[in-house]
């Protein structure tokens, strides 16, 4: 069977593993920052908690929500990728990936193996009407971080 | 000839000849022949209502009710005619009933601002299904927000059919509106109108009909339904975007005040004063769709040419085939099966996002609707975020339904 290629690269194994078996879901007590997401197209929403150690690293973040395979896959990837990590470094992470899901070049600022690592949501590029689907939980943990007015996915 | 000549003698229907009226049925997606099943979004258009407005807009077009010279009165003329149309195929019983709006969502604001809102004290209440399209919805929150109106919702069956004695147990002392759709956009649901009106009257409470579907799959007599207000969308019926009607009993739409200011709507304008022109002027500020206004008289003309209620067995044929099909897919579960609904299937699949799988369909060239359908009211009933929804219009063939079904099947393959 001929099957469409696009689809197959965006429906890969690893987005379908990590939308039905999502890391970091859940709620996270003692969150010093929460942001809520909302796609107005199919009134899917999502809930980011993060929480900020003294240096302001990501020393812990969930997530918990509805969506599709596409958002629920990227926010797990999102939430594996920042925990640990410091603010210009979760923030420079995001720049690439909003880069990515639109097909535009990441640019020099990630290393190669967080490159390897985002690359598994390349597919998005090739369906325009799905990239608000991707980018929806990390405007919400940027709106978290900034402290919360409720994020669209835009 | 007339579209009336027409109706008396309406062809016998074939979808097969009518497919070729609809220039973007031969077009292909992604390398696959369209199939085009969301046309309760938005209908696609025959070339005859194509033809129409290009040759109105080469020929006629100038703005109407405006100028002395030929092509305003040409125009004019052509507008009005529309009018007529619109008249007819609602059965309303003056051109003077008939309100020229941007879409449904248009008709209904008015309804809200120049009818409903100058009647409500706070704690007034406004009836309404829970089945609502989100245009039949906002307008009346923003009564509650502005002026303390209540809304009033009634539930529906699980099966999505709503009982007329459940919206006359809401109807109370209080309540200024019924306010309901003719045909759910979601479910597919038809109400029961003429019942509804019938009981609301015995308690003095006018009733508002979005006939945005109801229109589209079945005959529309305002005056046998004895309906208040029924609003209609253009590009629903194979028309154009950008025009509606309203139809308003001439004794409310007499009454109303106003809605958007401008010109064509006053009598007489001074530093000190304004007055206002009857209806249906009143209520159609500002140049009007005029082109669209002929586009959408086309559709009704193509529309009215056919017979209706053949039109409507095909449809409902397909809903029914399609229904049987998706039985296959223990996967798949679909929400609303009312009696005498009209031809729309929505459904919810096991593990599968709407979106997910709308655009693995899309892929297939089968075009459907996903997400909430401008329902949130109803999705939230249901308690799903969102829904698939296969719309079937005339166009609409078996073997659409059979490549959706394929289609399903192959989605499975990939997300299931």
């Amino acid at each position: 069977m001929a099957m469409d290629d696009s689809l197959r690269e965006l429906y890969q194994d690893v987005i379908l593993d990590h939308s039905r078996h999502p890391r970091h879901f859940g709620r996270l007590e003692g969150a010093t920052h929460v942001g809520e997401g909302h796609n107005p197209l199919c009134g899917d929403r999502v809930k980011v908690y993060l929480l900020l150690d003294r240096d302001n690293r990501i020393s812990d973040i969930k997530f918990e929500g509805k969506g599709c395979a596409i958002s629920l896959a990227s926010a797990s990837l999102m939430t594996d990728m920042v925990v640990g990590r410091s603010l210009e470094e979760a923030e420079k992470l995001m720049g690439g990936f909003l880069h990515l899901v639109k097909g535009e070049d990441v640019g020099s600022d990630l290393n190669e193996d967080d490159r390897e690592r985002l690359d598994v949501m390349a597919g998005v590029s090739a369906f325009p009407m799905r990239v608000k689907c991707a980018t929806l939980a990390w405007h919400t943990m940027k709106s978290a971080l900034e402290g919360g007015a409720t994020a669209r996915s835009e | 000839m007339s579209a009336e000549a027409k109706t008396r003698t309406p062809a016998a229907f074939d979808p097969e000849a009518a497919r070729s009226d609809f220039e973007i049925l031969g077009r292909e997606i992604y390398g696959k022949p369209l199939v085009y099943l969301d046309s309760a979004a938005s209908a696609q258009k025959p070339r005859q209502v194509l033809n129409a407005m290009r040759e109105f807009a080469a020929r006629d077009y100038a703005n109407v009710h405006r100028g002395v010279h030929y092509l305003s009165a040409k125009s004019t003329e052509a507008y009005e005619n529309a009018r007529e149309a619109v008249r007819r195929f609602l059965n309303a019983g003056s051109n003077e009933e008939i309100v020229f709006t941007k879409g449904g969502t248009e008709a209904i604001n008015l309804v809200a601002s120049s009818f409903v809102a100058p009647l409500i004290q706070p704690g007034d209440e406004i009836v309404l299904s829970v089945m609502e399209h989100h245009s039949n919805i906002v307008p009346w929150h923003f009564l509650r927000e502005r002026q303390g109106a209540v809304l009033k919702w009634v539930d529906v069956a699980d099966d999505g059919s709503l009982d007329v004695d459940a919206v006359d147990a809401a109807i109370g002392p209080k309540t200024k509106l019924v306010a309901i759709a003719h045909m759910s956009n979601v479910l597919g649901t038809v109400t029961p109108l003429k019942e509804i009106v019938s009981r609301a009257h015995a308690k003095g409470v006018p009733v508002l009909a979005d006939g945005c579907q109801g229109a589209v799959h079945g005959k529309v007599d305002v005056r046998d339904l004895d309906v208040d207000f029924y609003a209609i969308t253009g590009h629903k019926l194979y028309g154009p975007t950008g025009i509606g009607a309203l139809y308003g009993k001439r004794a409310h739409l007499k009454a109303m005040r106003p809605f958007n200011g401008g010109g064509e709507m006053i009598r007489e304008v001074t530093r000190t004063n304004v007055t206002y022109a009857d209806p249906p002027a009143r209520f159609e500020a500002g140049t009007p769709p005029i082109i669209e206004a002929v586009g959408l008289e086309a559709a009704l003309a193509y529309l009215s040419a056919l017979d209706r209620d053949v039109v409507a067995a095909h449809e409902n044929d397909l809903h029914a085939y399609a229904r049987e099909q998706v039985r296959q897919f223990n996967w798949l579960r679909v929400i609303g099966d009312a009696a005498g609904k009209g031809a729309i299937l929505s459904f919810e699949a096991d593990g599968m996002h709407a979106h997910d799988l709308a655009t693995i369909l899309d892929r297939e060239g089968v075009a459907v609707r996903a997400g909430h359908h401008c329902a949130q009211v109803l999705m939230e009933r249901f308690d799903v975020a969102s829904t698939t929804r296969v719309s079937f219009a005339l166009y609409n063939t078996r073997a659409d339904v059979d490549a959706l079904i394929a289609a399903l099947g192959k989605a499975r393959d990939i997300l299931g």
